[in-house]
């Protein structure tokens, strides 16, 4: 196969999986704020969505505080912000039409029916309830990509490149979030338990649809270790660390196999997963979550570049 | 101007014999079903996906051109005429060619002005004196053809860069299959179906001598944004070949690869639908994105055959156009089969004051102009408009050819009230290996779908309709 | 007069370079005043150097590096022996007739004010003499034009070019053959090497002049930048069209960022050959 074209197979499913968990992000901040002030405390949860997003940096060279109109209007719509939704949208669907034979019919009826449908949402900012709708559909989107890819692609390396961009992504969007909320997920912080918290921790679960999971897995109230485990280390939990490295390490896996060579990016992932997999959370509450974390961002980006190196270029 | 002959009923409005039959099903058929069926075929486009980008039109990057739903009917004897004339032209394009890069005899012979070809912007000096795989140039010409009347085809103009419109050619074929499975039971039609093979098989005989048993081809395209990305896309898909932009191919070591998640694989023979300006920032325009860095010094070292190789726009200017008669006849001895329009050279002074004179009834193109731009209707346009050609042609002459105004045959086509006659032309396709020529039956008819309008072009409005070559 | 030519490319690159491919027109060929006695390409890397000639004949050699690289240079260095043929080539490789060297180019064609400097010329000269029209051209472009490294650079066109009134020696090449060309004179550029009679040997770049078509004597060399036909102190390497037909380097590279250029060229003559 093309560089190319495994190259944009990687990225149409990266920037779908971006657009959600930007959507994701954005609904649970805005059920968060929608909280009297008393049960969530009084940080600024606008800002923290931003942290989040990983667009900061892009965010306040345009703007002095964080609210809400301007977080949703960035987050969604704004053409300046290149990761925006609408930008996710947009170079997905770009990314897929440079490989349109290469995808299968239903995939691309997804995408560029989002891409043309994304014009109906225009980008005048709207009522809360609009948002919603807007966040709704984009999530829905990144479902039927996911599910008409899952169930009409060839199993071959097309499959499993496009595969390798969705589970990289993944694993940097559910780091990021504990990236940013670490300090809540600390067993040994004095506010355990408080009001304050539980809000929180339901939030954290949301973002990576793991509510009802969490509840099946642990049978028990919301505990932040708990969280962190599930989050992490359980392979159970489609979004969690581990699960991702999974399906990282299997992908690679295959197309060595298929090829008759294996490279940096099977080592690399095998690496990671096998940190994972020999982890315990009590341990890396020892090491310090928010070390751990970080780690794991810089050798999830590792493994990207790995790819890239040996396949995309 | 006299009446155009009608392909259907001829000059005398009696329904020509190759015509009979669709004739009495066209009666048999109501309006509203044939107004249904367009509104199917439409859809099918749609869903294949068959779209067009038009230049200048910023939002619309994707638009369908306009399918009629009648065929276009040719007899055996017909296109026999037509293929052999056809082969005839394309022989003596490709001598061409190799003498113009090599001996220079057609020069010597004075048989056509020295400065026709070195100042022609087409002529490609760098591959002067190079020799080309198997001493092909033009793999792929598409020629337009336009008929007059009963017995006269002309060639209106030679494609022998990178011609369009294959893809529409094929498509066209399978919708009406799907559309009028009756129809068809009522004529034995030539199918065009075997087209992608024979392109393979023409590209793959052409591959350079280095290259392996199993030469790998692939087809280079400018990228999604090229007018013709869903016939590039489309093409490579039936052949089953790579499609490729600039970026994903790389010169090592004096050898053509494309990068691929396995590495570099060595190519042997590239389709090329990029011009020859944009093929190679090192040897032509250094600004092009859209080239590989170093593939003409490997096409040079025949380590890579491209078709159609570079430099072939010298054989299909509009100004050396008017001399092909003569290049038939110095090349292979014999008459031409296909006829020219007849064309005064505004370079020679003669026929510049001759064109001059009668400038509203002449129709006057520029010679290295596409796409029916920068051309003038002599009895369509507007005083002003003529006016100002007339000025343009003063200033450079040689830049223009005048022909008299055509009256092309007209086909019957649906259009909004029922069936009317609309002016066509044809685009058959030439394929040239090293073994011999393939002709698929037929071609793309193009059809000016405004009432008496002549211009064909579906970059301004034409549309196409299926072409039938009836077998024996 | 033996010269000894020594010049040396070499390029840095911030990151490390994915690939690079290069086309060098750095090969002079014999001809009449021109005998090459010794020359070699040396390139920094292990790589397959392919020679080919091009279709005006000049020696062009391509090579290819495909590994990670923070610098690359290229060496050219040799010994040609001359002699003053009062400008006329003689001899030389010549795969054309000489009108193609009529043809215009993005980087020659004349504008409005050139055609207007050819009109002036020609009305200056008013006989037919080719030669007169070509010294009239040489001598009042000279007047014309400054010599300044500053405004231009290697896409600079002839028209721009001449609306500054300023230029280096390619620009000035460039002038000399949209002019002469507009007066129907074949024109054509050579890329080279130039000794300097002052005694300064190390330069910045190579050297750009012209040679036109006159009929009776040939092609001519005339350099516009020091006003004069070539003489013994040029070494003639390459011809094209213009600038990018004969451009000793045409390069393209993926990855290395950011890219710092040195370049030394040391042209001296060499020390007294024994005449027999």
């Amino acid at each position: 196969m093309l560089s190319r074209t495994a190259d944009n197979l990687y990225w149409v499913s990266r920037y779908v999986e971006r657009a959600e968990y930007l959507a994701r992000i954005l609904e649970v901040t805005m059920r968060l704020t929608s909280l009297p002030i008393g049960y969530v405390g009084a940080t600024n949860e606008w800002e923290s969505a931003i942290a989040t997003a990983g667009c900061s940096k892009a965010f306040y060279a345009r703007h002095s505080e964080a609210n809400e109109a301007n977080v949703m209007e960035f987050l969604t719509f704004a053409p300046q912000n290149p990761s925006s939704i609408s930008n996710c949208i947009e170079l997905a669907r770009t990314n897929a039409r440079a490989v349109r034979t290469a995808i299968t019919s239903e995939m691309w009826d997804v995408i560029n029916g989002a891409w043309l449908e994304l014009e109906r949402f225009g980008n005048a900012a709207g009522s809360r309830e609009e948002f919603m709708r807007f966040l709704r559909w984009v999530q829905e989107t990144s479902l039927r990509f996911d599910g008409s890819a899952f169930r009409t692609m060839l199993r071959n390396d097309m499959y499993w490149f496009s595969r390798l961009g969705l589970n990289i992504e993944r694993a940097d969007n559910t780091a990021r979030i504990l990236d940013k909320k670490y300090h809540l997920l600390l067993p040994a912080d004095a506010r355990i338990g408080g009001p304050l918290d539980y809000y929180q921790w339901a939030a954290i679960l949301r973002s990576v649809s793991a509510l009802t999971s969490y509840h099946w897995v642990y049978r028990e109230g919301l505990k932040p270790w708990l969280i962190a485990d599930l989050l992490i280390l359980n392979p159970q939990m489609p979004r969690s660390l581990a699960s991702c490295y999974d399906n990282l390490v299997r992908h690679c896996d295959s197309i060595a196999t298929a090829y008759g060579r294996q490279g940096p990016a099977q080592r690399k992932a095998r690496a990671i997963r096998t940190k994972l997999q020999n982890s315990s959370m009590e341990e890396i509450f020892q090491r310090g979550l928010h070390e751990f974390i970080e780690e794991f961002i810089a050798d999830n980006n590792q493994l990207g570049s790995a790819i890239t190196r040996q396949y995309l270029m | 101007m006299a009446f155009a002959f009608d392909e259907m009923l001829g000059h005398d409005e009696q329904v020509r014999g190759t015509y009979t039959a669709l004739n009495t099903w066209l009666r048999e058929q109501s309006p509203d079903l044939l107004e249904q069926r367009c509104q199917e075929a439409e859809l099918l486009f749609r869903r294949i996906g068959i779209t067009f980008a038009v230049y200048g039109e910023a939002d619309s990057t994707e638009r369908l051109i306009p399918f009629d739903v009648i065929p276009r009917i040719l007899s055996s004897a017909e296109w026999d005429i037509l293929r052999r004339g056809l082969e005839q032209r394309v022989r003596a394009i490709n001598l061409y060619l190799n003498d113009i890069y090599g001996r220079r005899d057609i020069l010597r012979a004075g048989v056509l002005p020295e400065e026709m070809v070195f100042q022609n912007p087409l002529f490609r000096p760098e591959m002067n004196g190079q020799r080309v795989p198997h001493d092909v140039y033009v793999h792929i010409a598409g020629i337009d053809i336009v008929r007059v009347d009963e017995k006269t085809f002309y060639v209106l103009e030679d494609n022998a860069r990178t011609p369009s419109g294959v893809s529409y050619m094929l498509e066209n074929r399978e919708i009406m299959l799907r559309l009028f499975p009756d129809l068809f039971s009522r004529y034995r039609v030539a199918p065009v179906e075997k087209y992608p093979d024979e392109l393979l098989a023409t590209l793959q005989s052409v591959a350079p001598a280095t290259a392996s048993a199993e030469p790998t081809v692939v087809l280079l395209t400018p990228g999604i944004y090229n007018s013709a990305y869903f016939e590039h896309s489309f093409l490579a898909d039936k052949l089953g070949i790579e499609l490729v932009e600039g970026r994903d191919l790389v010169v090592k070591n004096g050898v053509v690869h494309m990068r691929t998640t396995e590495g570099l694989k060595r190519v042997d023979v590239i389709y090329r639908r990029v011009d020859d300006e944009f093929l190679d920032p090192l040897a032509f325009r250094p600004d092009t994105e859209l080239g590989v860095p170093g593939l003409m010094a490997a096409y040079l070292a025949g380590q890579v055959t491209l078709a159609n190789a570079v430099g072939t726009g010298v054989a299909d200017d509009k100004a050396i156009y008017s001399y092909m008669p003569e290049i038939v006849q110095f090349y292979l001895g014999e008459e031409p089969i296909l006829n020219n329009v007849p064309t005064w050279r505004c370079r020679e002074p003669s026929h510049l004051s001759h064109v001059l004179d009668r400038l509203p009834e002449l129709v006057v193109k520029v010679v290295n102009g596409s796409g029916g731009y920068g051309m003038l209707v002599g009895p369509a346009a507007s005083k002003a408009e003529i006016a100002e050609f007339r000025a343009r042609i003063k200033a450079s002459p040689k830049n223009y050819i005048a022909q008299p105004t055509l009256s092309l045959s007209t086909c019957p086509t649906f259009v909004d009230r029922g069936v009317a006659p609309r002016h066509i032309d044809l685009r058959p396709f030439v394929l040239t290996g090293r073994d011999r020529i393939r002709i698929a039956p037929g071609g793309l008819t193009r059809v000016a779908l405004q009432n008496g309008s002549l211009v064909v072009n579906s970059s301004q409005g034409g549309g196409t309709k299926d072409t039938w070559v009836l077998d024996r | 007069m033996r010269i000894h030519i020594f010049h040396e490319t070499v390029y840095r690159y911030e990151a490390p370079l994915t690939r690079a491919i290069q086309v060098l027109r750095v090969t002079p060929r014999h001809h009449e005043g021109q005998y090459v006695v010794n020359w070699r390409i040396e390139i920094s890397e292990d790589c397959k150097l392919d020679a080919q000639e091009d279709a005006f004949g000049d020696i062009m050699h391509t090579f290819s590096v495909h590994e990670p690289l923070d610098a690359l240079s290229v060496v050219v260095a040799g010994e040609v022996e001359t002699q003053d043929t009062h400008g006329i080539v003689r001899n030389a490789v010549e795969r054309f007739p000489p009108s193609l060297f009529l043809r215009e180019t993005p980087l020659t064609q004349p504008d409005a004010a050139i055609q207007d400097f050819a009109r002036h010329l020609a009305e200056g000269n008013g006989g037919t003499d080719k030669l007169d029209l070509l010294h009239a051209l040489l001598g009042e472009l000279h007047r014309e034009v400054t010599y300044d490294t500053d405004p231009t650079h290697a896409a600079t066109t002839a028209a721009e070019a001449f609306a500054l009134r300023r230029g280096v020696c390619q620009d000035l090449a460039h002038i000399f053959i949209a002019t002469a060309r507009t007066l129907d004179i074949p024109a054509r550029y050579v890329g080279g090497y130039f000794r300097r009679s002052d005694g300064v040997t190390a330069q910045e770049a190579g050297h750009a002049w012209v040679e036109a078509f006159v009929p009776g004597l040939g092609w001519v060399g005339f350099d516009p930048a020091h006003a004069i036909c070539t003489t013994d102190a040029h070494v003639r390497v390459a011809i094209g069209l213009d600038y990018l037909g004969a451009a000793p380097v045409r390069g393209a590279r993926v990855g290395g960022g950011e890219e710092k250029l040195s370049v030394a060229v040391n042209v001296t003559q060499a020390a007294q050959q024994i005449q027999s």
